[in-house]
């Protein structure tokens, strides 16, 4: 029986760390890439791999992931070639993965079809990021008849019922956005966060995954008790972009390691 | 969605509209909703609406029969003159009421989103009416394309930012002001466009645009003595068109036609008309007819005019054809370009390539229509803008 991405949290945090969730995002800029950089995150430590399908039109990301999925839909990328690539990553370095995606190429494959590739992937769970909860009963049905869970959000502007809500009809854990606005590492921390983050827990009843503007270690380390995993997408990708390809590997697993050494001196 | 009593409708037009939002905007959305039920049913709001419109935007426009290019084409056609309201498109109806509301919810600024430029000039106007700044994102290819409504939009206290994502074009502004509302809700209002993007937006702007087709209804029963055969406008989001088409919806007897933007020609692959090459999919937190991929990544379009240039259609649109009260047809840049010099040399009046669209239809089918057919186009903007592209 796979474990639960809650389970997967409550064993690292036994082991006396929040869990580590890099997001990458699929093809950037070509599958190859991605597979090498999810090799270094592995090593690093992650204990999660988030694996954001590229979308023409990313409403929700900032300017550094919009990059990313222009690069990688300028080389063919597409939501089938994404599952492809998820599968490939999850049967090479065994971690759990969950897939971030936008609804539009989810209806295009037809939900049915997502969700028979993401379990036939390996998939542990999916993330569609413009499906609000109130829409998201026959996705969540079709996943969990397979086996992978629906990730639903939750954000500074929900309200707590529609906490309650969420944190009944997302899978194991709930995906908390620590602020408003779009992805993208900013240079410090939402104001508050830390007594948000006991109350979302608490309405949502559901352990967190809190993400969208971590950057670095000290955030992570700020973050870190108040949450049972730390998503860090833009950072991770701004430095393999800046690396350059021959060596975003080598930058992407640097960073990884000091945000995992920030997760466990905060525990 | 949560509000299926609301006084605003559903959000959903049979399968198509929503709200397909990232979590942030959900309770913005919420909250607009609720302040514009709340503003719908209060006699006052409507009162100054109503004064506004009159006496700030020029209303009610003429009903202006068009002689010449009636006899040209054997037909009887009316022209619904939102040209000359105030910035010269039906844009301002809606962006008058949107910056009300703004108001009314305590707001402090105000974002929008623009293609051809005419939306950004009317929230300019009407922000700068209010006392409210305004920030308008427009794709940088529409900056160059439509760069006398950028100085329009400056010299009215806006500032306009560029969008350099995407094909930079009215789809990534839209995308880009999502992105800065979802950033800062709480004191910034969004003032959308069009029929478009997710509920309560293609509601609430139909219900503002609506006033042109109540006018045209009235102005042509008093002309004419009975209901048109046909309304025609142009359709890119979809604004003008089902503020006209509304008034009608009741009247089985008048044929209503949305002309989209058929750009080099629907086979060429560049264009911008969504029922005859797309089908459906979300975009921008609805449901409708997208011109999209295989995979559902959403195309490029193409139209000579900017406001007509973008991928997914209001989903309101989709219904009404889905229910065969509406038809959808094209025109091409070609055909929109000659019907506008058409409209400029037989009646004296410079259309806006949008609505040119709409002409072009009547131009085209004028033998299918019938003679003497009664029609009214809805003459939706003046072409000001678009002069350089006339002349070359």
């Amino acid at each position: 029986m796979k474990k639960t991405l809650a389970q997967v949290l409550s064993e690292r945090r036994a082991l006396g760390r929040a869990g580590f969730v890099p997001f990458l995002v699929a093809g950037d800029p070509s599958p190859k890439a991605t597979l090498a950089a999810a090799r270094e995150l592995a090593r690093a430590g992650a204990d999660i791999l988030e694996i954001g399908v590229p979308f023409s039109d990313p409403v929700a990301d900032g300017p550094v992931i919009q990059a990313a999925g222009g690069r990688s839909l300028s080389r063919g990328m597409s939501i089938s070639r994404a599952l492809d690539l998820v599968g490939d990553i999850v049967r090479a370095e065994g971690l759990p993965a969950i897939v971030f995606t936008y609804l539009n190429p989810v209806l295009s494959l037809g939900k049915d079809e997502f969700a028979r590739r993401c379990a036939r992937a390996g998939a542990a769970g999916a993330l569609v990021v413009d499906l609000p909860a109130e829409d998201a009963a026959p996705l969540s049905r079709a996943l969990g008849r397979r086996g992978v869970e629906l990730v639903l959000l939750a954000s500074p502007t929900t309200t707590d019922a529609r906490l309650r809500l969420i944190g009944r009809l997302s899978g194991s854990i709930v995906y908390y956005v620590s602020r408003e606005g779009v992805t993208g590492a900013r240079a410090d921390l939402a104001p508050g966060l830390a007594r948000r983050l006991e109350r979302v827990r608490r309405l949502a009843g559901k352990p967190l995954i809190v993400g969208f503007g971590v950057a670095d270690g000290a955030q992570a380390r700020a973050l870190a008790p108040h949450s049972d995993g730390v998503v860090v997408g833009s950072a991770l990708v701004a430095a393999a972009a800046k690396a350059g390809a021959s060596r975003a590997p080598r930058a992407v697993g640097a960073l990884a390691r000091r945000l995992v050494r920030a997760l466990e001196v905060a525990c | 969605m949560s509000s299926r009593d609301s006084s605003v409708g559903t959000g959903w037009f049979g399968p198509f509209g929503g709200r397909f939002v990232p979590e942030t905007l959900i309770e913005p959305l919420r909250a607009l909703e609720a302040a514009y039920a709340d503003a719908r049913r209060d006699a006052a709001f409507q009162k100054e609406l109503a004064r506004e419109l009159a006496s700030y935007v020029g209303r009610p426009t003429p009903l202006t029969y068009a002689e010449r290019l009636s006899q040209e084409t054997g037909l009887r056609v009316w022209l619904k003159r939102e040209d000359l309201t105030h910035t010269g498109a039906h844009k301002i109806n809606n962006t008058v009421g949107q910056v009300l509301l703004a108001r009314r919810m305590g707001k402090k600024r105000v974002i929008a989103e623009t293609g051809a430029g005419q939306h950004g000039v009317a929230t300019a106007a009407a922000a700068a009416r209010h006392g409210l700044p305004c920030a308008v994102y427009m794709g940088v290819e529409d900056m160059a394309r439509q760069a006398p409504n950028v100085g329009r939009m400056r010299f009215l206290g806006a500032s306009v930012v560029p969008v350099e994502s995407g094909s930079r074009t009215l789809k990534d502004a839209t995308s880009q002001a999502l992105r800065a509302w979802s950033a800062d809700s709480r004191d910034t209002f969004y003032v959308l466009g069009s029929a478009l993007g997710p509920h309560p937006y293609p509601t609430m702007v139909r219900d503002f645009q609506s006033v042109i087709g109540r006018e045209a209804r009235a102005q042509f029963l008093r002309e004419e003595g009975r209901l048109p055969d046909e309304v025609v406008a142009c359709v890119g989001g979809g604004s003008n068109s089902i503020g006209i088409f509304t008034a009608f919806l009741k009247d089985p007897g008048v044929r209503l036609t949305g002309v989209e933007a058929g750009g080099l020609g629907v086979r060429t692959g560049r264009h911008a008309a969504r029922f005859a090459g797309g089908r459906p999919g979300v975009l921008h937190g609805t449901r409708t007819y997208l011109l999209q991929d295989a995979h559902g990544q959403v195309l490029p379009t193409h139209s000579v005019s900017a406001g007509l240039d973008y991928p997914a259609v209001g989903p309101e649109h989709a219904q009404l054809r889905r229910l065969g009260r509406a038809r959808y047809a094209s025109a091409t840049d070609e055909e929109a370009l000659a019907a506008a010099r058409a409209l400029g040399r037989l009646e004296g009046i410079l259309p806006a390539l949008e609505s040119a669209h709409a002409l072009a239809y009547v131009l085209r089918e004028r033998r299918r229509l019938g003679r003497g057919a009664r029609l009214i186009v809805n003459l939706s903007g003046r072409g000001d803008k678009d002069l350089a592209t006339l002349l070359r």
